[in-house]
């Protein structure tokens, strides 16, 4: 069994250092807004959040895409954690963005587009749990999480749009407005500058979590061998 | 290669378009021992309808609405109604070919892999217009609505090939689990959300008569739909059933 | 050789079933493949009939190498499981011009009711496949699987639920199927029926070939003997 690699150690620094700068800027560097004070704040992490969540969600499509054409089994656990982690990303997101919502107009919920797409994403993972753990041959399990990514993958900006559209011909108004329908502001540099530094942070945790879990994977993998082989 | 034998000469008809020709055949025969055994057990059907006019009934009692409301949610419930129903007979047109290992049979036979899905699907889709043609004179008596409104047929057919397109897909790989059943419509609805919001949004838009205009965007999102799934079906289907 | 089959492995996740088989068959033989339970049997058949893909190794029929072949080695394969792959709703009659149509075959009405006379089911060709017994059921498995008139034939386990008259039944039409020159691969249980019908016993044992015997270098009386030693030291 391989030992943790040193770029792996090296990366985990990186990420602790990036965050922990990330946090700071969230705090003290980023300025505080007019409308909606603090609160605010959990936008810079908001946002982050649920493009990770849709980047880890990618991956796993391209993943099982890969893994259908040449039926690596490596492609599996590449998937299957790239949607592990994609889930806890998106309900962070989700919760970050229900925290946003309450700051800004008063109510836990709204049905944006966006707050609802994430919110499908994590039954469309719960979905694919539930569809690995019904099935017992490992290949199959493979095969159909692979299918079951790609398709859901494909279904999901169409869902978007969907949604999008209903809320263009019906708009809803929730609580006080403000505005737009998701509480757009305007951002000044240092905004900015925090924000997409929040934006490759979180890339990079996600990227340095994924390397963690497809070690974990394969050990797990490893260790299942050799106890059947203990067994025959 | 080894010569082909007399007897198989003999028994195996030289087409002029052997591909698509042969391909259209098994499609068809599929969708027509699909309708035959449907005939003589009726069980997918019956069960499809009794449930379909059951969830019916429970919405009148479960939404008390005035007339006007009603007409609003309309498609709502008819939606609603549709796919919950459409569960049962995908589950069943499957089930019937896994259990008694009549899928090895097809997968046996020299046909393109897509040729079963596409007879599969078909016959699904053939089953779920059949209810619905009973569901809504049935709706629109009980409830003094009339639904006899071309756009609103078009929306539902529209509507029931993208559904059945994506069901027939994942009933076949949930047949293959230990959770089967139980697991269809956790896998298949939060796929066709997009179907059903453009449903009910056009349903609704030609029962009020609202602008064609407006409607348009959701024929528009129904087709890309369609169109993508179908495709993507195409690709994919080999993968679910080869072992 | 119709049949050769080299270096085949097959494994499930991380389970290895078939191990390096090697194994051939010439035109018109008949053999059996025994074996005990979990040995690979049905894996194996499974990989032959092109419904399982191998996992390592070459598989051939009929000049044509399974997985990249597969649909023209359907055409010459008829396979019967021990399911009976029809379907319960339908009559005889209309399961096999549904897989008439499947598999394209020409003068199918004629066909068909030749089928039915050699597998002794004409009188009941308009009844429900879902009122026959099992008996019927297999011969009428047995009639679908030779409609394209396959050069090569997979039978696993058909004797399986059957009892004494309809095992003679089955016999009558499985030697009427091998006298045509059909190639026969049988995997059984039942020692006694295969030694009348086999022209070579193979033994499938731990997913190898551990022996193979020609009939006429055996008494077949001998079959158990035979069968529990070759089990016994591999």
């Amino acid at each position: 069994m391989e030992s943790k690699p040193r770029m792996l150690t090296i990366l985990d620094g990186i990420t602790i250092l990036l965050f922990l700068t990330a946090v700071g800027m969230v705090f003290f560097y980023a300025p505080l807004e007019a409308v909606m004070g603090q609160v605010q704040r959990v936008f810079y992490f908001h946002v982050a959040n649920a493009w990770v969540g849709m980047l880890g969600f990618m991956v796993a499509a391209i993943a099982g895409i890969a893994y259908l054409r040449k039926g690596d089994r490596k492609w599996d656990i590449v998937g299957l954690s790239a949607i592990e982690i994609s889930f806890v990303f998106f309900f962070t997101a989700i919760v970050s963005g229900s925290i946003w919502a309450r700051g800004s107009w008063g109510t836990w919920w709204t049905w944006d587009p966006r707050l609802t797409t994430a919110a499908i994403c994590e039954l469309v993972y719960a979905a694919y749990f539930l569809l690995r753990q019904g099935i017992d041959d490992p290949d199959r399990r493979a095969r159909f999480g692979a299918v079951y990514a790609l398709l859901s993958f494909i279904s999901v900006p169409l869902t978007f749009i969907s949604i999008r559209i209903f809320r263009t011909i019906h708009p809803v108004i929730i609580g006080s407005g403000g505005s737009g329908a998701e509480g757009s502001f305007d951002m000044s540099p240092r905004m900015l500058q925090t924000f997409i530094f929040s934006l490759i942070t979180f890339s990079i945790i996600f990227a340095d979590l994924l390397w963690h879990r497809i070690r974990l994977g394969k050990l797990a993998e490893e260790a299942e061998n050799l106890r059947l082989k203990t067994l025959q | 290669m080894e010569p082909i034998s007399q007897a198989e000469k003999q028994l195996t008809r030289k087409s002029s378009a052997p591909g698509l020709g042969q391909f259209i055949r098994a499609v068809s025969a599929v969708i027509w021992k699909d309708l035959a055994a449907e005939l003589r057990s009726r069980e997918l059907l019956s069960a499809m309808l009794v449930f379909a006019l059951l969830v019916i009934l429970v919405f009148n009692f479960a939404l008390e609405l005035d007339a006007g409301t009603r007409a609003a949610v309309t498609a709502g419930v008819l939606w609603v109604t549709f796919a919950f129903a459409g569960t049962l007979g995908l589950n069943r047109s499957m089930a019937m070919e896994k259990d008694r290992g009549c899928l090895d049979g097809l997968l046996l036979a020299p046909v393109d892999r897509s040729a079963i899905y596409f007879g599969k699907a078909i016959g699904n889709l053939i089953f779920m217009l059949i209810v619905e043609a009973i569901v809504l004179p049935v709706y629109s008596v009980l409830y003094t609505v009339n639904l006899f409104n071309p756009g609103l047929l078009l929306i539902i057919l529209l509507g029931s090939i993208g559904y059945v397109a994506v069901g027939t897909l994942l009933s076949s790989m949930a047949v293959q689990t230990r959770t089967r059943d139980v697991l269809l419509p956790v896998l298949l609805f939060p796929l066709v959300i997009p179907i059903l919001i453009a449903a009910v949004k056009g349903s609704t838009g030609f029962l009020q008569g609202v602008d064609i205009a407006d409607i348009r965007p959701w024929i528009n999102l129904l087709l890309v739909y369609d169109v993508i799934f179908i495709a993507v079906a195409f690709m994919v289907f080999d993968y679910i059933v080869e072992e | 050789m119709i049949i050769t089959v080299r270096k085949l492995v097959k494994r499930f996740g991380l389970k290895t079933v078939l191990r390096g088989m090697d194994f051939s068959v010439a035109s018109g033989e008949f053999v059996a493949l025994l074996g005990p339970n979990g040995a690979g049997k049905t894996t194996f058949l499974r990989i032959l009939s092109s419904l399982s893909r191998p996992t390592m190794g070459q598989v051939s029929i009929a000049g044509f190498s399974l997985p990249h072949q597969a649909a023209a080695v359907r055409r010459r394969l008829g396979v019967v499981s021990h399911l009976p792959l029809l379907y319960g709703d339908l009559t005889a009659d209309e399961n096999l011009r549904f897989f008439a149509r499947m598999y394209d075959i020409a003068h199918a009405d004629e066909r068909i009711s030749d089928v039915l006379e050699m597998v002794g089911l004409a009188s009941r060709r308009r009844d429900l496949v879902r009122t026959f017994s099992r008996g019927m059921q297999q011969r009428l498995a047995i009639g679908r699987a030779v409609l394209h008139d396959p050069e090569v034939m997979l039978f696993d386990e058909p004797h399986t639920g059957l009892d004494q008259d309809a095992c003679q039944m089955l016999d009558t039409v499985l030697q009427e199927v091998a006298a045509r020159g059909r190639t026969v691969v049988m995997t059984s249980h039942d020692l006694a029926r295969v030694g009348d019908l086999a022209s070579r016993f193979d033994i499938l044992s731990r997913g190898v070939i551990t022996s193979s015997i020609q009939r006429s270098d055996m008494d077949p009386n001998n079959l158990l003997a035979y069968y529990r030693q070759a089990i016994a030291e591999a």
